[in-house]
């Protein structure tokens, strides 16, 4: 499959708009193509393309798919419900007779469209303004799915779970879908003549008071858009404001290097790595390529075993501790104090006083710069964001130091169009607004700042002050509220555009569908303030890139087809820069810490409070996604809210229990929030992360005002960490966490029994390094496994393929991008808060998350659970029915269609992989919805079990088109999928490659190699489930000088 | 004293036994109602808006299965001619035929004809034409010799049972490729001929009897 | 009057043993006057009392099955990883409970228990009402239970069988012949008494319906003799019955592979257990019921205490079940079977465990003193707590051995919602609205077989309706 996204599979959407043709995607087509496809290709339920009629009533409907089925009364679904289920009850259901139903076909076929095959388009999806570049799966004009692009360097293939969940946004009905003015419905015509006039009656005095803000811009057309305009309006001005954006990065910089840059870390070259509360692995720009680099070299050959080092010196757990080799936990300031001693032990600043004076912490310093040291240019050091710039500065200049610099860390131009200071910029906004200074504003591509600007600058206040605002974003949010034009903006699927990735690499980014609402898309907003109000974003986007691409042989065409086709403009990378970290301000910098740290040091006990961009909603923007609302944080696991997350022994002083609230205050400012315990969150630390707590349902249900608003307590001062107060107040509020359901207790106790019971039961296997060189079976030794033989079943027997899964643990960062692609693929309902609260959430494919050792300092693992496929299948015996039955390929195959409910399939199973419809999660109605969904997998309705089914429609898909091709061929032997010819979704999508699948009969896949690996282990293998998933044993590569955070097991 | 007349001790004997001949008869009729064509829709013949003939249009004028059904080697599905095909032929004949009126009007003002889906599976059941016919599974296999029908209907029940009867046993539904769109093609006379050709198919094409549930539920 | 005093006065607390099962004095007229009255006098007001009350948690039970059909099995408190909840214990407790009824008419038959004869009828009733209420439970608790009929083996369009391999499969033909056998022997039972009832009544009504029910009962010689041959067979085939059900029932744990299932255990003490939970629920209703209608010279004190002595074997054959899963638990040196029986003592479940010890374990010892086991007070109020262990047994056994399986990451909690009680609760009113019908309008005591037991010959059907009304 994926060679097809390489290659043929791969069109540019310009074939099917050939002139003279009317575009064929416009609303009506749209639904017509819908129609022309019938049976199992598109609709699952004839309800549904009733539903599809009265196309007006999607429009005002709650967003279904976050279905939570307790409203009392008679929906309309629930009447259908009962309709169904009473003519079920008629007693005709074995033949059940087909509802007559219409096929329709096009009036005129677009070219490449075959009805039943999908097309990929390349195109690029931003995330704060960096893009990434992906395939776009399209069934009939209807995108359904995002896979990364394997010709794109910032992704090869893999694509992390915003991207993968923007396509469920591009089908959010509570985006908003008409231009408003003063709240009523306006129109964009209107919208042009009033900017035009305003703008003309600016044009005397050079534009003043006019002004735009944007988040980060990385888009070349849209960055020539806006110089153009600001050179019509010297006196205009370009404000920038991304909430969770590299602020403290960029100061450092500037303070380091005199000028902003581009950091771009390579991993592929580091042997050592020390990551300073760093999510270098799951946030930031380039995050999906750092995976991909970072797992390079951690993946253990068990032939000639090595890997690199890392260590991981943070506040609280990260996702890259959670692949680490040694994590200390330290509270903020005490990491700083550290990052000034290692500078100083590496020669990054001169020597001073002794900062870090703590026995236990000392040798960490010493035999960190030792290592770093032997590992000169090949050593990497990283911190995150949330470190001062002064720590940042340091970073960079003991990175310097070590001859990293070309090496494991390239600076460049910055990728962002003209880097500014975004907090400044935005006080400068907001003091002038507030001044009276500004008449006309321009909010562009969904900022928000009347929820995300700091707290202290009052930007509300202010905006109330500006005359003609406009606001413009996928939604109508509390910043729209206060403006005076709303116009709604075109999804990137939706629209023409153009971005950059983290290393400045550039990709057009070409719409797949036309806009489902009335949306446009930033550059032809800016149009319509350059006076070409009707211009298409496709037209901008040409007329910038005609300047830059060259002619070529073909001319322009030629070119600008090719760059559609790859997702990406050749050679636009951005151009390294030589800098080096200036000693003053290294100097300076240390001088800066050693102060902060006695300050720090001087109030002991004081909490100091965290903020965080989240891992699943980020800054907030994605709060209406319900797939990264319902994604389990990577550490917490909790869903669909934030918490207070603080320690146990934070916890226990502080007398706070789990789910308790509490009343936080910094300053003036207070805000309420719930607590949540999480161990290995450094002490007197508490972390609230952004994006939660929203005053309105700003975003339709999703959000629901769910969570705790932390940029309540945020200041531009204090933009990361603020020391705060914590009142028990002590009311219950639940939270939703997918594991160990209600069994947190302040003491920790159910969560320590559960992590020493996952040790007892071998769950997580794991080893040394150097006890890999010595006995390569140190992981087979570590348990019996019953022989082959030992059922009473015969032996199954697979002539053909034999399908199998292994994931490998040590490269697992828990980042999620396969449990968002596998929703995707498999048309996963979400379930809503009640009901993941009820332990009744659907994923398919979980990531357990085990803690081991101490508690208030414990090692963290990540093990993605998806079905074992089990040889001998507790499942399939029980079944009365045999819904679930052994395939001749060894999947365990669960016919939907089959399935009574008895759920004795679940209960009989060890990992507890199988998923419930309880209630009807998912929507069989809402014609957005039907959009969404992937023909190739049925929808399932309620009362039926589902799981992981390996991905069977792709690898059904695989095989009919290896006996397709082989039928050309008469003489060619028996039809196999040729080796590396088939991806599952989860496998695909994975940043770090921790998953390969394929056929364990055949040599040629990677994965039979993985499963001969001596380090390969079933979960819970002594059950003789003989599991057709299994594991590749972590490996830790630990420092000798320093006790391990993790006993091997087995030995010591 | 007598309460009831003597006749009720013969009703309840005949009764008592009568019920199981009764329960007999009913599981007799219900399974009958299940495979009848009330339930299935086989052969039924529903009013389309063109009375579309495939007996003039195979037979008659000879016209290949896939110059309409385009994408059934390619795909799942085979395909439904979009209004185009039709008016390539038609813009010359019977350009004023009433019949064809529908026709026109959808090239004309773009919007589609809504046929009657005949044979209509279940939307939980995969049923995909290319590989059927790169098996060398004839069209008229399931859709019945329409080359004999003036007005389509659908030729097998499309039950479950009718599927594993073929998927258990392929070879006899198998025809040289070559013969897939022949809607006349007929399998040797002499039995021997006929298996010889079957188990040649068989091997030849690599045809495998598939039972396993996810062949076609996913 | 005088009669029943003597019977009344013969029955010394100090010699129950010695208590006749009928109180002497009787003759077959008095017996079946006595009997027959209870039928055919007028309807006293604490039926209508107890019916109506019983018909109220009937109407809840509808109303909650309509939602549960309404919304899906997701209105119960079911989840992962605990997917059986209520659902499930109450259909287990229920079979226990139906055993009682043919253990006591089919196996006391054989074993010529004659003093079964008097409680035999109404215990094969509760039996069926017991089945009934169970029953329904398999159904309801599919998540489709409209497809219910899947689980049956008929020819059928997909060419699929039900898989033979899976308990659940057993359990529909475990559970459906007992039920049928149950009710043949049941009616079958009943036809000679419908007779009587027949011939007694005055109004034409009843003789029609009661009629229709004797099927021309005769009472001739040839009658009772293929009468006589037709009982003793189905006396024997519901014999293997009473042990294969609650075997069967039991292998829907035991075939599983979860720690606290999987045990060879478990057919055995399912067994013991359902006789004893089928014991507890004969002895309250036969407490009230011979308090109600003065029957206490039929259903003596003799009776209660062999029920009694009945409960505590089972009871401790049961208590020996328990500590033999632990001691294998602990034996097998298997980690995780040693888990599951620490969780189920010291686990988030641990009061369900401690009562269920209590109400199975410890109360019924007190049955070892006679006084205990020859007070009616006493002997109700056991049984109504071992009623309430067996049903937190089933609990312990479904609920703490899924919701801590094998992976630590997917341990869960599980509380039956208002759902799950309304469910439960009102198959309880159905259980006794059935019952209250029954002892409204058939005989709760075979006439005709304690005819046979006593003192005297075989007597005709005498008809002295004049004296039916009997001072309550």
């Amino acid at each position: 499959m994926d060679s097809d996204h390489g290659t043929k599979g791969k069109c540019e959407a310009e074939a099917s708009r050939r002139p003279g043709e009317r575009a064929p995607l416009d609303l009506e087509t749209l639904r017509e193509g819908l129609r022309t496809k019938r049976g199992p290709e598109l609709w699952r339920s004839l309800d549904e393309l009733a539903a599809t009629a009265e196309f007006e009533e999607l429009l005002h409907r709650e967003f279904p798919r976050q279905a939570s089925e307790w409203p009392e009364g008679v929906s309309r679904r629930g009447f259908l419900q009962l309709a169904g289920a009473s003519l079920a009850l008629a007693g005709l259901t074995a033949c059940t007779r087909q509802p007559i139903e219409k096929i329709v076909p096009y009036v005129r076929q677009p070219e490449q469209v075959i009805p039943g095959r999908p097309l990929f388009f390349a195109t690029a999806l931003t995330h704060a303004g960096y893009a990434l570049g992906v395939l776009a799966e399209s069934h009939l004009g209807r995108p359904t799915k995002i896979e990364g692009n394997p010709d794109h360097p910032a992704s090869l293939g893999a694509a992390d779970a915003f991207r993968q969940a923007a396509v469920l946004c591009l089908y959010d009905p509570s985006r908003s879908q008409t231009l408003s003015k003063n709240g009523r419905t306006g129109t964009w015509s209107g919208f042009a003549s009033d900017v035009n006039a305003a703008l003309r009656a600016r044009q005397p005095f050079g534009g003043d008071g006019l002004r735009i803000l944007s988040g980060t811009v990385t888009s070349p057309t849209l960055e020539a858009q806006i110089k153009q305009l600001l050179s019509r309006f010297p006196k205009a001005r370009w404000h920038r404001w991304e909430p969770a954006g590299p602020h403290h990065e960029r100061a450092a910089q500037v303070r380091a290097f005199g000028r902003p840059v581009e950091v771009r870390h390579d991993f592929s070259k580091a042997d050592v790595v020390v990551a300073f509360d760093s999510e270098a692995l799951t946030q930031g720009p380039g995050s999906v390529r750092a995976s991909r680099d970072f797992a390079a070299k951690r993946r253990v050959q068990t032939a000639q075993p090595q890997m690199s080092r890392v260590y991981c010196i943070e506040s609280g757990p990260t996702s890259t501790a959670t692949v680490s080799d040694h994590r200390l936990q330290l509270p903020p300031a005490e990491i700083e104090a550290f990052i000034a001693a290692l500078a100083q032990a590496v020669g990054a600043s001169p020597s001073g006083s002794e900062l870090v004076t703590d026995p236990h912490v000392k040798p960490w310093v010493d035999a960190i710069a030792e290592d770093l040291k032997a590992h000169h240019g090949a050593s990497l050091v990283t911190g995150g964001e949330h470190l001062s710039p002064a720590a940042l500065v340091l970073i960079h200049a003991i990175n310097g130091a070590l001859g990293n610099v070309g090496s494991t860390i390239v600076y460049t131009e910055p990728v962002d169009a003209d880097p500014v200071d975004h907090v400044a910029s935005l006080r400068e906004l907001t003091s002038d607004m507030a001044a009276g200074r500004v008449d006309m504003l321009l909010l562009l591509g969904g900022v928000n700042p009347v929820y995300t600007a700091p707290a202290d600058l009052e930007f509300a206040k202010a905006l109330q002050k500006v005359e003609m605002s406009i606001h413009h974003g996928l939604y109508e949010d509390e910043t729209s509220r206060y403006c005076r034009w709303h116009i709604p903006a075109a999804h990137e699927l939706e629209a023409w555009g153009d971005a950059r990735a983290y290393d400045g690499t550039a990709s057009v980014i070409q719409p797949l569908i036309e806009p489902l609402f009335e949306g446009k898309s930033e550059i032809e907003v800016l149009a319509a303030f350059n006076n070409r109000p009707d211009a298409a974003g496709h037209d901008e986007v040409q007329t910038y890139w005609k300047t830059k691409l060259p002619g070529g042989a073909g001319g322009f065409d030629t070119a600008w087809r090719q760059v559609l086709h790859d997702g990406l403009v050749a050679n636009t990378q951005a151009a390294p820069v030589s800098v080096t970290a200036a000693g003053p301000a290294a100097a300076a910098g240390a001088g800066e810490i050693a102060a902060a740290v006695q300050q720090a040091r001087a109030r002991k006990d004081a909490v100091t409070l965290l903020f965080r961009p989240d891992p699943t909603i980020y800054d907030g923007r994605y709060a209406a996604n319900v797939w990264l609302q319902e994604m389990p944080k990577p550490l917490t696991k909790l869903t669909w809210d934030n918490a207070l997350v603080i320690g146990p022994k934070t916890a226990e002083r502080l007398g706070l229990r789990v789910e308790e609230t509490v009343e936080l205050t910094v300053g003036s400012r207070k805000t309420g929030a719930a607590v949540w315990i999480l161990p290995g969150q450094a002490e007197n630390t508490a972390v609230l992360t952004l994006g939660y707590g929203r005053a309105e349902t700003a975003h339709g249900r999703a959000d629901g005002g769910a969570g705790f608003n932390a940029y309540a307590l945020r200041t531009s001062d204090a933009l990361w960490a603020v020391p705060v107060e914590i009142r028990r107040i002590g009311e219950r509020y639940p939270f939703a966490c997918t594991q160990n359901h209600h069994a947190l207790d302040p003491q920790g106790n159910e969560t320590k029994l559960a992590s020493e019971e996952a040790e007892r039961r071998h769950v997580i296997r794991k080893t040394t390094l150097a006890a890999l060189q010595q006995d390569p079976q140190v992981i087979q030794k570590e348990r019996e496994k019953p022989a082959a033989g030992e059922t009473l079943y015969p032996a199954w027997k697979y002539p053909g393929h034999a399908w199998g899964m292994a994931i490998d643990l040590n490269v697992c960062t828990g980042c999620n991008a396969c449990v968002t692609a596998c929703q995707a693929e498999n048309n996963i309902p979400v379930v809503g808060k009640e009901q993941v609260l009820a332990g009744r959430e659907m994923h398919w494919l979980r990531i357990d998350r085990y803690f081991e050792g101490d508690l208030d300092a414990p090692a963290i693992h990540h093990q993605p659970v998806p079905c074992m496929h089990c040889e001998n299948a507790p499942c399939e015996v029980v079944c009365p029915v045999q819904a679930t039955s052994h395939s001749d390929e060894g999947l365990n195959d669960m016919v939907y269609n089959r399935c009574v409910g008895t759920r004795y399939c679940s209960n009989n199973c060890p990992y507890k992989v199988r998923r419930f419809n309880f209630l009807r999660y998912s929507d069989r109605e809402s014609p957005l919805a039907a959009m969404l969904y992937n023909p190739d997998v049925t929808v399932r309705m309620r009362g039926v079990m589902e799981k992981c089914t390996y991905c069977v429609q792709r690898i059904e898909q695989a095989k009919i088109e290896a006996k397709i091709e082989d039928a050309g061929a008469p003489e060619a032997g028996p039809h196999k999928i040729p080796a590396g010819k088939l991806q599952t979704a989860c496998q695909q999508s994975c940043p770090t490659q921790a998953i390969v699948f394929g056929d364990i009969n055949d040599p040629q896949w990677e994965v039979s190699q993985w499963k001969a690996d001596p380090r390969n282990y079933g979960l819970l293998e002594e059950l003789n489930t003989r599991p057709r998933t299994t594991y590749l044993a972590k490996v830790r590569n630990p420092n000798p000088r320093l006790e391990p955070t993790r006993t091997p097991h087995g030995d010591s | 004293m007598q309460i009831f007349h003597r006749s009720t001790n013969t009703i309840a004997k005949v009764s008592i036994f009568g019920a199981i001949f009764f329960l007999g008869f009913f599981g007799w009729v219900y399974s009958e109602l299940l495979r009848s064509p009330y339930a299935t829709g086989q052969g039924v013949v529903r009013n389309q808006p063109v009375p579309f003939s495939h007996q003039h249009h195979v037979a008659g004028l000879g016209i290949d299965c896939r110059y309409c059904h385009t994408s059934v080697e390619r795909s799942n599905f085979a395909g439904i001619p979009p209004t185009e095909t039709c008016m390539n032929c038609h813009r010359q004949i019977w350009t004023n035929a009433d019949l064809l009126e529908p026709v026109r009007s959808s090239y004309a003002n773009g919007t589609p004809i809504q046929w009657v889906r005949l044979n209509d599976l279940p939307d939980y059941v995969y049923f995909n034409h290319s590989v059927h016919v790169a098996k060398g599974v004839g069209c008229v296999t399931c859709h019945g010799s329409v080359d004999h029908m003036p007005l389509m209907f659908q030729h097998a029940s499309l039950q479950m049972e009718w599927c594993l009867s073929c998927h258990r046993n392929p070879g006899p539904n198998l025809r040289p490729r070559e013969e897939v769109f022949n809607v006349s093609w007929q399998p040797p006379a002499d039995p021997d001929a006929a298996t010889a050709l079957q188990e040649k198919l068989v091997k030849d094409y690599d045809v495998k009897s598939l039972t396993s549930c996810s062949t076609c539920h996913r | 009057m005088a009669i029943l005093d003597d019977g009344a006065a013969l029955q010394s607390p100090e010699k129950p043993y010695k208590t006749p099962i009928v109180a002497p004095g009787h003759t077959t007229a008095t017996v079946t006057d006595k009997i027959s009255s209870v039928v055919q006098s007028r309807t006293p007001r604490w039926w209508f009392i107890g019916f109506g009350i019983s018909f109220l948690l009937l109407m809840m039970f509808l109303n909650a099955v309509t939602w549960l059909l309404w919304k899906g099995i997701g209105v119960w408190g079911v989840n992962q990883p605990v997917g059986w909840g209520f659902a499930i214990i109450n259909f287990v407790w229920w079979i226990g409970i139906g055993h009682a009824g043919t253990l006591i008419s089919a196996i006391l038959l054989l074993l010529r228990q004659e003093w079964r004869t008097s409680i035999n009828r109404f215990a094969e009733a509760m039996t069926l009402f017991a089945v009934a209420c169970a029953g329904m439970y398999p159904l309801l608790h599919l998540g489709r239970p409209w497809l219910a009929y899947w689980l049956m083996p008929y020819p059928n369009t997909m060419d699929m069988w039900p898989n033979f391999r899976s308990p659940l499969v057993w359990d529909v033909f475990a559970v459906s012949t007992y039920a049928t056998v149950s009710l043949l022997f049941w009616y079958v039972g009943l036809v000679p008494d419908l007779a009587t009832l027949r011939d007694r009544s005055r109004h034409r009504f009843w003789q029609v319906v009661y009629g229709f029910g004797a099927m021309g009962w005769r009472g001739s010689a040839k009658h009772w003799h293929n009468y006589e041959t037709a009982y003793l067979l189905l006396a024997g085939l519901a014999t293997p019955l009473v042990l294969s059900v609650h075997t069967v029932v039991s292998f829907d744990f035991a075939i599983g592979i979860i720690p606290g299932w999987h045990a060879t255990i478990f057919p055995p003490y399912f067994v013991a257990g359902a006789i004893y939970a089928g014991f507890a629920m004969v002895l309250l209703l036969a407490i009230p019921l011979r308090v109600a209608f003065g029957l206490e010279d039929f259903i003596t004190l003799r009776h209660l205490q062999n029920m009694g002595k009945v409960m505590l074997a089972t009871g401790m054959i049961v208590f020996y079940g328990y500590m033999t899963e632990f001691f294998f638990a602990w034996y097998s040196g298997n980690h995780l079977e040693q888990f599951t029986s620490m969780n189920r003592i010291l686990g988030p479940y641990k009061w369900h465990w401690i009562g269920l010890m209590f109400c199975n374990g410890l109360a019924p010892q007190v049955l070892w003193m006679r006084r205990f086991r020859t007070s009616p007070f006493w002997l109700f109020v056991v049984s109504l707590i071992v009623s309430v262990g067996m049903w937190l047994e089933r609990f312990v056994i479904v609920v703490t051995s899924l919701h801590r399986d094998f992976l630590p990451s997917s341990w869960g909690m599980y509380a039956g919602t208002k759902w799950d009680w309304m469910t439960f609760i009102g198959t309880l009113g159905l259980f006794l609205t059935l019952f209250f019908l029954f002892i409204r309008f058939l005989p709760l005591i075979s006439i005709f077989e304690m005819r046979t037991i006593v003192p005297g010959t075989k007597g005709e059907p005498s008809r002295g309706s004049e004296m039916t009304e009997v001072p309550q």
